[in-house]
């Protein structure tokens, strides 16, 4: 694979190969972390942005889009770009089938505090722990179908 | 934006989240020493995004982090001291967090879009430890452990913010000091004799490899 005449819709292609490092089911793009990717006269610039700031995956992610794309710049941006609204709806799903519970949009979650299971749906869930194995992730628990669960904070 | 004010910032997020990393296997509870490691984690990480924007893309962050003389560091002495009690522990997360949130709030308004935007991205995770903060000042608010272990720290508190900021401070935690006299804290720049020993376990494996090490 060489990096000139990639064509940009090719490199969106390529990306979406690349797993999140912590929850493979997703790639990054579902997660909405590539921030855009630019082709020119053959050279290919990507911005990506963490998704929390504290992720030990980032420079894996950074690393695994130079190993994908290659001879391809990376650029980290360290805006206010990413929220987890960003996460695209394929990756909802594939996160739900996974068990995850997806993040809610911000405004529904500033609106009400509903989490509802992933495994059975019911929204009779109570908070365990605000922090999780991860940053991004809450513990809640099921109580209509006495599961745990890890929940996506909304940021 | 003036480099200091990021720096003392990010010294802030550096030692306070190394300091909290020290409850990580040893916290009363399960839950908090998941909580207690995620919070460290998460500001080491916005220590190190800060550092990044001084240094500039290609710039040494890890160089700003560990390789000043102890004297230029600005933390505030409050994320210096070694607190082993959890009222004294807990009175810290929620007298940072809120002073915290005072100051991104103005950083925030940062007429430069890179600080901007960086400190709006740092609040968006800030907010999970407020609450997280919020949830344990409620259950012990009327502890006098607690209480007092508030009124120990507050002076170091009025410490971590410029002194336009902390009449809104004195607010928001319910805090009193004399009208006449804002300059009440431990400010930065008067280091604790806790700094010396927290920074040279912290940079120990950097310094026994001056010339870099390959992981």
């Amino acid at each position: 694979m060489v990096a000139v005449g990639l064509q940009e819709a090719q490199v969106w292609e390529l990306l979406e190969e690349i797993p999140d490092p912590e929850i493979p089911v997703v790639s990054l793009v579902d997660l909405g972390v590539i921030r855009s990717v630019d082709v020119q006269d053959g050279h290919v610039h990507i911005e990506f942005t963490p998704t929390f700031l504290g992720c030990p995956a980032l420079e894996f992610m950074k690393r695994a889009i130079e190993e994908k794309v290659p001879g391809c710049d990376v650029t980290v941006i360290q805006d206010d770009s990413w929220s987890t609204d960003k996460i695209t709806a394929a990756g909802r799903e594939k996160l739900r089938e996974a068990g995850f519970a997806p993040p809610a949009p911000r405004l529904v979650q500033l609106q009400s505090q509903v989490h509802k299971c992933p495994y059975c749906g019911s929204t009779d869930t109570h908070l365990e722990n605000l922090f999780g194995p991860t940053p991004c992730r809450s513990l809640r628990y099921c109580d209509s179908c006495r599961q745990p669960f890890e929940q996506f904070k909304t940021i | 934006m003036n480099e200091p004010a990021l720096l003392s910032i990010a010294d802030d997020e550096l030692f306070l989240g190394w300091r909290e990393s020290e409850w990580t296997g040893i916290a009363p509870m399960l839950e908090e020493d998941v909580a207690f490691s995620s919070i460290a984690q998460n500001e080491i990480g916005h220590a190190r995004a800060l550092y990044q924007l001084v240094v500039g893309e290609d710039g040494d962050a890890d160089a700003l982090a560990f390789d000043r003389p102890l004297e230029e560091y600005r933390c505030a002495p409050l994320v210096e001291l070694h607190l082993l009690d959890w009222a004294h522990t807990i009175a810290r997360r929620w007298l940072y967090e809120t002073a915290d949130e005072i100051r991104l709030a103005a950083l925030k308004d940062s007429d430069d879009p890179a600080v901007a935007g960086l400190a709006a991205k740092i609040d968006r995770e800030e907010t999970y430890h407020r609450m997280h903060a919020e949830m344990w000042h409620d259950r012990l608010k009327d502890e006098p452990r607690f209480q007092e272990a508030v009124a120990d720290l507050w002076p170091y508190a009025l410490g971590m913010l410029p002194e336009e900021q902390r009449g809104e401070l004195a607010v928001r935690t319910g805090q009193v000091f004399p009208s006449d006299n804002l300059s009440l804290g431990h400010e930065r720049g008067a280091h604790t004799d806790d700094l010396a020993p927290m920074w040279e376990e912290m940079t120990e494996v950097r310094r026994s490899a001056p010339a870099g090490a390959q992981w």
